[in-house]
């Protein structure tokens, strides 16, 4: 499903050249729970948006279900963004001034359903986070586990076959974080296809599939059986 | 994404940002609102005065003394010539042309009228029969100058009503004899009180026979000569005629000015609109200025929103939807305070036509229109560079907040 091909991404900072990613080959199944780790500028955030489609590389190739992504325009890109990835962040970025419903709602606003459809996609994913009390509260008036529970039924409403979380507990308790943990698991058992960077080794060991980076690049890939 | 999802987004941001909303909307809204008002003014200033000169009376050609040079030479002034004075029988010889109907030698001084005791400053008119029609007057009682020779005086008077009432309360007025300067004049009739004159007012005047008011005032020449002619088609020839037989009259000096009615009100119509549209012009600035504090509150927005449009982004919204978001949230914005603009400019103009009656107030019909096209269009222009900068964020970097 994700096919990366000696992916280069160069960052000028300066007069100097950045090799955030120096030729990253990586294929992820879909349906497959991976965990992403390594030290802070090996190179996994960097990965993670060009898996999701926010930043290219500046060489190699990248696939998404079988198609070249480095071609694509900015509105074809924002509707493969649209529809097969889902993004779950470490400070929530939710949008303060809309109800927890109303930012569950955005992707579908963004994609131009109709509200009709869009009523049910959104009771459903509000359902399954367990936030029907709260889905008429604006952010500032949930927990944070909460408002990270906001943000997965966000990035899952409209269904996407890869959910990527960059550090989703990294701002939350263990406990809350636990939780929002299982939350994720539950996604990938439903068959959603998940990759979470982490420095957690807590966290990142429970994943079915362990990605190491380090300079850019990858230096462990080690599988276990669930 | 659908437009009416637009507006509803774009609406909670404004209501949820109060505060800015309101101050920008002000903004707006005083600019077109002062386009509307200034407008209004302007216009009304226009129908005052062309109202004015209708009522002086149609098909008028007014002969003056005196050449207003538009070609050729300043010689005559460098010569020192003054120009010959206007006479009444310049006025008799006007009568014989056969486009002219009526002609009324004026002289207009100012004299003290007396009676019982009780005395007046005002404008005194020295004409003849032919004044009255000409001028679009009527009589509120009693007659008008008598027709009769204009060479030859007589000791009548014509008063207005704001005059009579002054010196004689509520006694009859007509056949009493009054003192206007030094001689003695009988009251034969009272002007009514409808109908202006630029700058004098009907009902404080009072009107004797030409010949009685250049004794009056020691002088020869006439103040003007108004004539009028049978239609609207004889102006032209009407106007070449009297410049001829004037001519003739003057040892071949064309020393006069004819001044068709037309001409005079085309001329005022036209400063009235330039000043119209000048106040426009001023109005408008206050549009523009409106349009870029617009721009620089939207570009505050979009370096604090910057982490909600890489969050945008990463929920599927292209460039262009950015865009469409940051340029809808400008236009509605200058469109709101657009219409609330409108309505204080007419309740504005509402209340000077209430405080001051007189004036026929009300915006020309593109004033309005203009107002809130310029307004939305500078919502846009202003709007776009915002929104251009909110759509060109990396997504990476403003999720990050860098």
């Amino acid at each position: 499903m994700i096919e990366l091909a000696q992916v280069h991404r160069v960052f000028q900072v300066g007069d100097q050249e950045v090799h955030a990613l120096d030729g990253v080959d990586l294929t992820i199944a879909a349906g497959e729970y991976v965990s992403l780790m390594g030290p802070s500028g090996s190179g996994k955030s960097t990965l993670l948006n060009i898996i999701g489609l926010l930043d290219r590389p500046t060489a190699g190739t990248y696939r998404l279900n079988g198609r070249d992504t480095t071609t694509l325009s900015d509105d074809e890109q924002a509707r493969a963004r649209s529809e097969n990835i889902g993004f779950v962040f470490q400070f929530f970025h939710l949008v303060p001034r809309l109800t927890a419903a109303e930012n569950v709602e955005l992707p579908l606003v963004l994609a131009g359903r109709a509200p009709v459809d869009r009523r049910p996609m959104v009771e459903t994913a509000i359902d399954q986070m367990g936030l029907n009390e709260r889905a008429h509260h604006r952010p500032d008036q949930l927990s944070g586990g909460e408002r990270q529970r906001v943000a997965i039924a966000r990035a899952t409403v409209m269904r996407p076959g890869v959910l990527l979380a960059d550090e989703p507990t990294g701002n939350l308790d263990t406990t809350t974080g636990k939780e929002v943990v299982q939350i994720i698991e539950a996604l990938h058992t439903a068959g959603m296809a998940v990759i979470v960077v982490t420095h957690d080794p807590q966290i990142g060991g429970r994943a079915e599939r362990s990605l190491t980076m380090m300079d850019g690049r990858l230096v462990e890939d080690v599988r276990r059986r669930a | 994404m659908r437009v009416r999802d637009v507006v509803r987004l774009s609406w909670g941001t404004l209501i949820r940002t109060r505060l800015r909303t309101v101050m920008l909307l002000l903004a707006t809204a005083i600019g077109v609102a002062a386009v509307v008002m200034l407008t209004s003014l302007g216009e009304a200033a226009r129908r005052y005065v062309t109202a004015e000169f209708s009522s002086l009376g149609t098909n008028l050609i007014i002969v003056l003394p005196g050449r207003s040079e538009t070609s050729g030479s300043g010689l005559t002034l460098l010569a020192g010539q003054t120009p010959r004075d206007l006479t009444v029988r310049d006025a008799i010889a006007l009568e014989r042309i056969s486009a002219i109907d009526k002609v009324a030698p004026v002289v207009l001084g100012a004299a003290s009228v007396q009676w019982g005791g009780l005395e007046r400053e005002v404008p005194v008119f020295g004409s003849t029969a032919s004044f009255l029609e000409i001028r679009n007057w009527s009589m509120e009682r009693g007659q008008f100058l008598p027709p009769g020779d204009p060479e030859r005086p007589s000791s009548v008077a014509v008063l207005g009503m704001k005059l009579k009432a002054e010196l004689f309360g509520d006694t009859p007025a007509i056949g009493e004899w009054i003192r206007i300067g030094d001689r003695r004049f009988r009251v034969i009739g009272l002007l009514a009180t409808e109908g202006r004159t630029i700058g004098i007012d009907v009902q404080d005047v009072a009107i004797i026979p030409v010949a009685s008011a250049q004794q009056l005032f020691n002088t020869e020449s006439l103040f003007r000569i108004i004539t009028s002619t049978h239609s609207r088609e004889d102006m032209e020839r009407a106007r070449d005629e009297i410049r001829r037989v004037i001519t003739e009259r003057h040892q071949g000096e064309e020393d006069i000015t004819a001044v068709t009615q037309d001409a005079v009100l085309a001329t005022f119509d036209r400063i009235f609109g330039a000043l119209t549209l000048a106040l426009a012009g001023i109005a408008a600035i206050s549009l523009a200025v409106a349009g870029i504090l617009i721009m620089n509150v939207m570009l505050v927005a979009v370096s604090q929103r910057t982490a909600e449009i890489g969050l945008l982004k990463a929920l599927g919204a292209a460039r262009r939807q950015i865009m469409t978001l940051f340029l809808a949230e400008a236009i509605m914005l200058s469109f709101i305070g657009a219409m609330a603009g409108l309505l204080v400019g007419q309740g504005g103009s509402w209340m000077i036509g209430r405080l001051y009656p007189v004036l026929p107030l009300g915006p020309p019909a593109w004033a309005p229109i203009a107002a809130v096209a310029i307004a939305v269009t500078s919502g846009v222009v202003f709007g776009i560079l915002p929104a251009r900068r909110a759509a060109a964020l990396d997504p990476v970097e403003a999720l990050a907040g860098r």
